[in-house]
């Protein structure tokens, strides 16, 4: 193709345009496909459009004074709260209190629901003998629970531990059985050509096999848990998030209801990364790691 | 000839299902093995030779019908019968070397003897330097390659092979498929390999059993006297064509009778 003359000229000018409106057109295109991934840049561009546009929303409907500060207190008023109760040491107590029994009823179940979850899975004998009882308990809400849990342990600490202990338990030990029961059984049939007996099988191939399902599972119940405690410190407790949360409202001191919830937030948020952080650590040749 | 390394004599498999009634995946099938020779299966899916080999590896019981390797009767599975399998069944949680290791673990070969053992077989299938790398890492071919290390390092009498190389693409698949003739030259073993590649069949057996429609039987077997140490190149010669040929029509007839489309052209 010859190329010298302005015709040449005209096109090497024309066709970057048309190369860039192009190329604009078909990222346009490739965003609004499903599944299809989008550059990091737009990624990350997009991730703190969202949140510094949740927070200029909140600014300007709080300080602009379209909305009532006792229905939305601004940032400013919510961090001068958070200060307070910082500084006269009720919002530490609260957050020790909700997080000793938050893991108290939490880890009670995990240790209890894993291996019970992993031969409901692995075992047809044992699935037969436990799916019958939480299936049934596990419909039942917590929260219908809660009286007959006063009556039996009080209105203490064990109360609000054996709410998060049978929100969390049944649960985990339908998800865990779950995740044994998907243990792909040619990896178990494998293990047997290359001599391992039952026992062996079950814990040399069985029990690592399911470590990075379990791990999700727990990370997921930790997330459900909180959702307990609130539960259940609304309904009777001294002390907590939750405790703290419902006392503020009975003050109508909003901002101290929104100290809470960023609070309850943000330890969730460190749970689940923790969690997170803790599988790379442990299992890094998980493919979910 | 002399006592066959692989007996296999009058075997039955039969299934019940749920609603009460009854499938013979295999019926009164026989096969003798040679030691040191490779025996390919092929036929048409769903007509059970994926279940022969279990069947040999001890994980599926036969309903009628015996099964000896070297004199002894097969009752359950063992180290003496290693296979691989088509999906991939490498152990995530262990390093290329953990999982060639872990038969000779198992039995509890000391350690520094293990690692030999594993060195050598992640040699001959050409992953020296992988040792530490986790399956997550590897590509379809070489976790299919660690796999045979893996069943290798035990030492097994028999290598049941099940569809090993289905799962790859066709240039890995040949390969592979020479990879593994190079292996058994080097060491060789009896080997039962299923498939449903004819090429792949025919370029790795000394023989090949052609397998009937459900329920499975034997319907012909192909002898093959290709030369070996065998390249791909033989895949072109005159008698592999033909035998190519004869075992693709016959598979043909076998699809046709479960398709139901060969009912009425047939018989």
């Amino acid at each position: 193709m010859p190329r010298a003359g302005p015709a040449g000229v005209t096109v090497s000018l024309a066709q970057p345009r048309a190369e860039r409106r192009r190329r604009a057109s078909w990222a346009l295109f490739a965003y609004l496909r499903p599944q299809e991934p989008v550059p990091r840049r737009v990624y990350l561009g997009t991730v703190t459009g969202s949140a510094v546009g949740l927070v200029a929303l909140w600014c300007l409907l709080s300080y602009g004074g379209v909305v009532e500060p006792l229905f939305l207190p601004s940032p400013t008023a919510i961090i001068a709260a958070g200060l307070d109760l910082a500084r006269d040491g009720t919002l530490v107590q609260d957050m020790r209190a909700s997080l000793a029994v938050i893991v108290t009823g939490w880890a009670l179940a995990a240790v209890l629901a894993v291996p019970i979850g992993i031969l409901m899975g692995s075992f047809k004998v044992v699935e037969a003998l436990v799916e019958p009882v939480i299936d049934f308990v596990r419909y039942l809400p917590v929260s219908a629970m809660i009286p007959l849990l006063i009556l039996y342990v009080g209105i203490g600490t064990a109360e609000k531990v054996a709410v998060i202990f049978i929100g969390t338990f049944f649960q985990l030990v339908l998800l865990v059985a779950d995740v044994a029961a998907h243990v792909p059984h040619e990896q178990l049939d494998v293990s047997y050509t290359l001599g391992a007996s039952p026992a062996q099988v079950v814990g040399r191939v069985l029990l690592p096999a399911t470590l990075p399902g379990v791990m999700d599972t727990l990370r997921i119940t930790m997330g459900w848990a909180w959702t307990y405690l609130i539960v259940a410190e609304i309904v009777s407790a001294d002390r907590g998030l939750g405790y703290l949360i419902l006392n503020s409202m009975r003050g109508l001191f909003t901002d101290r209801i929104f100290v809470g919830l960023v609070v309850i937030g943000g330890l969730g948020l460190a749970f689940d990364l923790t969690f997170k952080w803790l599988h790379r650590r442990l299992l890094p040749w998980s493919p979910k790691a | 000839m002399a006592e066959p390394k692989l007996r296999i004599r009058d075997v039955t498999v039969a299934f019940r299902t749920r609603r009460g009634g009854e499938v013979v995946a295999i019926d009164r099938l026989s096969l003798d093995v040679a030691d040191c020779q490779i025996v390919s299966i092929v036929g048409p899916s769903g007509c059970g030779k994926s279940t022969l080999l279990r069947l040999v590896a001890g994980l599926v019981p036969p309903s009628s019908g015996e099964i000896w390797l070297d004199g002894h009767q097969v009752t359950d599975p063992g180290a003496d019968r290693g296979m691989v399998f088509q999906s991939y069944t490498l152990f995530p949680w262990l390093t290329v070397q953990g999982n060639v290791e872990f038969g000779p673990r198992l039995r509890g070969v000391p350690e520094s003897e293990r690692r030999a053992v594993a060195g050598r077989y992640i040699q001959m299938v050409g992953l020296t330097g992988f040792e530490h790398a986790y399956p997550k890492e590897l590509s379809g071919g070489m976790m299919q390659r660690v796999a045979i290390a893996r069943a290798l390092a035990n030492d097994p009498e028999v290598l049941l092979m099940d569809e090993p190389f289905g799962a790859l693409d066709a240039q890995t698949r040949a390969f592979m498929g020479e990879l593994l003739l190079d292996i058994w030259q080097k060491s060789p073993k009896t080997i039962l390999f299923v498939t449903h590649d004819i090429d792949e069949a025919l370029f790795l057996g000394d023989r090949v059993y052609v397998m009937t429609a459900r329920p499975g039987r034997f319907r012909a077997e192909v002898s093959l006297s290709l030369p070996r140490p065998r390249t791909l190149e033989v895949t072109t010669s005159e008698e592999f064509v033909g035998a190519k040929r004869r075992v693709l029509a016959m598979i043909r007839e076998e699809t046709a009778k479960i398709m139901g489309a060969g009912a009425a052209a047939g018989s």
